[in-house]
């Protein structure tokens, strides 16, 4: 596989991507740049030359594509099913209207929107006090020193690696022993459900943003320090200011994270109108009798979109946020 | 990651400031606090002292002493962490730290007392409340019960009856709370109506809510085998005595009908001499029954075996599928004169983007046998059986679990690709190494220390990667020789989670247990892996 794959920068690679550059100035197109340095003449377009260099790997990519993107395709096309159900949905858009938007919108047996509230509004919170809380931490991480900061931050990352979902007998234990003394924030409320993901808002998150805490020199503190600011004014409005990019990518992970989240939400939460789209749209298709196919693929797509969208549009600080970590 | 910590240790310890230094912070501390943010600290800890006495008085009606203690300890910490000059430090850590060390740190050691119980369905509670329960369970009409006028009274939801009495003597109790007597506030001819601090029900209230009204037991006195007050009507009651009698003395419960005398064995519930219980018993502390039930009962044991291979089996070969598409894409993509190349990476992490609750059930449907997509047009009709088979539906989950992984692994190797120096291909073409001996012997090393953290990372998700398992599959197909609901394609969370909450019966001690053992083993899985990481970084 890799054999056949040249590196840039090696004998083939830049044998290859001096073909590319000639390519480039041959069709008249790509990167002008490569185009302007360029000075040798017209070559006849040669395909196969083409292919070895490049084609192949549109072939992968295409290929790849098909792979990432045919369920999305099957989902978006039975959603568009007027009243579909599973056998219905093979013919991809065979049939095309909203029936099965509406139907999931207003289904009164189906309260998709209660859902969507409801996972908007534990993902949100959740996002926003992980976010907060964990910023909190990371900054005295970063700028103080005092004893047991180290076993703090290694405790912090060790504890974390033990997933809460392991816990979640316990978890519902304790959450109903809760709710015997306080209803309002025991079992089957959506503060208490809130206050277990809370649990993990130190952890991974912390460390990510400690490092990226790291990377605002501290003279800036300093300056600020000595024109007379708190450390609680440094704080808030000049270091969360700073470090804002990865603000975002720790509430969009966290959210993500929340909106996924399957077991303890189910053992949490009670009443079919607290539940999250995760519990209940899993209810929704694993009873045999609803067989609506279309208004469920079209619940997920209203589910996804947000995610994805939001996900999009913060790509770039994701993979600098994963490989973070890891890459320095 | 160790060592990261280390590097930055050490180079930020710096020489400790001199006691004049500290002055000079602290003063420069103190005089830089505003008025205004002083206002808003003493705000939000009022607020959170509030909550405390409210807490505290709660938990004192209850007499719950110890959370009263713990809860007392954690607020004058909090306020005396927030009101002193010297836990900075501390100010900033506090919050998150309580969300940590109770659902984080607690229910893990709660999960570990858990496991050394036989906490579940039929031993729910105290040895009292399954006492009162039994009783209640077996209650029947005394055939020649005198007939009790009574008034159907409500406190804050919890319904209670006024019992007027033949003889005329009022008295009011719950379920929970014995017959007491009572001086009515009103009384229409000679029954007792209303009492003070109780509201009296209107014949429309107790229409609608007959169902809770004819659950009503209110217990005739301490003594369980003096039988209860029950009400068919929300008007007249009679006297109802326990099929059952409790001997507190002798610990035993005798079954009047038949004789037979059930005693507490240790056993956690009232237990006759040929071995039956009757349920609902109590909650005991089992010590090691559960862990020594999950290995030797043969029937439990031969699930546990199979689900934790199948556990490593499909953690393993999901992080090893994911990382190696994700990486030859990566060295596909990797080449900077590809048209298109943003294109081609949006389209492929869009599957990373989706929820993957959304996505399994979506693969669940393409799957199906009869009626999926992929049987039914990829395959032209074929009946695959992709999600009902054992080996098939662990190959699904695996070609899910790719689909769901593979973008994750891309966006890593890319970054991890392009972090490596160019200078290395020079170097190692002018050395005459070809292409793969300068990716094989030089890029992977130095590609696999960057990402070798996040793939055992990656390794630890996987392993609790519930959602692709019981949204995909449902662990399923179901092993029907197996007493608990455990399918072939269970990973060891998903099982934890169907024996404590699916199923006919909850095993809450039992699946416990299970969590401790995957504990114990997620943890020498790190130890291990971070071991061999440090010494991969050594390496290099």
């Amino acid at each position: 596989m890799a054999d056949q794959t040249p590196v840039p920068g090696s004998q083939r690679g830049l044998l290859i991507g001096g073909l590319r550059e000639e390519h480039a100035a041959a069709r008249g197109g790509g990167d002008p740049e490569l185009a302007r340095t360029t000075t040798s003449g017209k070559r006849p377009f040669r395909f196969g030359r083409w292919f070895r260099a490049t084609g192949w790997r549109h072939v992968v990519g295409i290929v790849t594509v098909a792979f990432a993107l045919f369920p999305v395709v099957f989902v978006i096309s039975s959603s568009l099913n007027p009243n579909g159900t599973l056998t219905g949905s093979n013919a991809l858009f065979s049939k095309i209207g909203l029936d099965a938007y509406a139907r999931i919108l207003t289904n009164p047996q189906v309260p998709f929107t209660t859902w969507f509230g409801n996972t908007l509004i534990i993902a949100g919170v959740t996002a926003l006090l992980t976010v907060f809380l964990g910023a909190l931490a990371a900054y005295a991480f970063s700028r103080m020193r005092f004893t047991g900061r180290r076993f703090g931050l290694i405790t912090i990352v060790v504890v974390q690696m033990f997933p809460q979902m392991l816990a979640v007998v316990a978890i519902f234990l304790v959450m109903s022993a809760i709710s015997d003394w306080f209803p309002a924030i025991g079992l089957n409320t959506h503060i208490g459900l809130i206050m277990v993901y809370l649990g993990g808002a130190l952890g991974v998150n912390t460390y990510l943003m400690y490092g990226y805490f790291n990377t605002v020199p501290a003279s800036i503190d300093e300056a600020a320090k000595i024109d007379g600011a708190s450390h609680a004014r440094i704080f808030f409005t000049i270091i969360l200011r700073l470090v804002a990019p990865i603000l975002a990518v720790v509430a969009l992970l966290s959210f993500i994270f929340s909106v996924n989240e399957y077991v303890i939400a189910s053992a949490l939460l009670i009443d079919t109108e607290n539940q999250t789209l995760a519990v209940g749209l899993t209810k929704l298709v694993s009873n045999p009798r609803y067989a609506d196919w279309a208004a469920f693929s079209a619940g997920a797509v209203i589910a996804a979109l947000p995610v994805v969208v939001l996900f999009l549009y913060l790509q770039k600080y994701i993979v600098g946020g994963l490989s973070a970590g890891s890459v320095k | 990651m160790s060592t990261t910590f280390d590097e930055d240790v050490e180079a930020e310890k710096a020489s400790p400031p001199t006691k004049r230094q500290k002055r000079a912070a602290r003063i420069a501390d103190a005089a830089s606090g505003g008025i205004r943010s002083i206002l808003v600290k003493l705000l939000l800890l009022g607020i959170v002292d509030a909550i405390a006495v409210y807490a505290i008085l709660v938990l004192a009606l209850s007499q719950e002493w110890l959370v009263l203690a713990v809860v007392v300890g954690v607020t004058a910490l909090v306020n005396w962490i927030y009101f002193s000059r010297r836990t900075l430090p501390a100010k900033y850590l506090t919050p998150g730290v309580i969300f940590l060390v109770l659902f984080q740190v607690f229910v893990l050691v709660y999960t570990g007392y858990v496991a050394f119980t036989n906490y579940g369905t039929g031993h729910n509670g105290t040895k009292e409340q399954a006492v009162s329960s039994l009783m209640a369970a077996s209650l029947e009409r005394v055939p020649d019960s005198p007939t009790y006028q009574v008034t159907v009274v409500d406190q804050l939801g919890t319904l209670g009856l006024l019992v007027t009495a033949p003889d005329g003597e009022a008295s009011l109790g719950t379920n929970d709370q014995p017959l007491q007597q009572v001086d009515p506030s009103d009384v229409e001819n000679g029954k007792a109506v209303a009492v003070d601090g109780w509201t009296t029900l209107q014949f429309s209230d107790v229409i609608a809510r007959t169902s809770e009204i004819t659950e009503l037991a209110v217990p005739f006195s301490d003594d369980p085998n003096d039988g209860a007050i029950r009400t068919p009507d929300g008007s007249s009651g009679y006297l109802y005595t326990s099929n059952l009698e409790y001997d507190e003395a002798a610990g035993t419960m005798t079954d009047l009908s038949t004789g037979t005398v059930y005693s507490d064995t240790g056993t956690g519930a009232f237990t006759a001499e040929d071995g039956t219980e009757i349920l609902p018993g109590w909650q005991i502390t089992v010590g090691f029954d559960n862990f020594v039930r999950a290995v030797t009962d043969s029937r439990l044991a031969g699930p546990l075996v199979y689900v934790t291979l199948w556990t490593f089996a499909f953690a393993l070969i999901s992080v090893a599928t994911t990382f190696f598409l994700g990486l030859f894409l990566a060295i596909v993509f990797n080449d900077m004169r590809m048209k298109g190349r943003r294109y081609y990476r949006v389209a492929m992490i869009i599957p990373y983007a989706i929820p993957s609750f959304l996505s399994a059930l979506v693969w669940a449907g393409m799957m199906n046998e009869s009626f999926g997509f992929i049987n039914q047009v990829i395959f032209g009709g074929a009946s695959i059986p992709w999600l009902t088979d054992p080996w098939m539906a662990k190959l699904s989950v695996l070609i899910v679990n790719l689909w769901l992984g593979f973008p994750y692994m891309f966006l890593i190797c890319t970054g991890a690709l392009q972090s490596i120096p160019e200078d290395v291909n020079e170097a190692s073409t002018v050395d005459g190494a070809s292409a793969w001996q300068t990716f094989r012997h030089i890029k992977l090393p130095l590609l696999l220390v960057s990402v070798a953290p996040l793939l055992i990372a990656s390794f630890a998700f996987n392993f609790n990667n519930f959602n692709v398992i019981y949204m995909l599959t449902n662990g399923g197909p179901r092993d029907t020789g197996a007493p608990i609901p455990v399918g072939f394609t269970d990973i060891l969370i998903s099982m934890v989670y169907k024996v404590a909450f699916t199923g006919q019966t909850r095993d809450y001690g039992l699946a416990a247990a299970y969590s401790i053992i995957i504990f114990i083993v997620v943890a020498v899985i790190s130890i291990i892996a971070f071991r061999r990481t440090k010494s991969l970084e050594e390496i290099n």
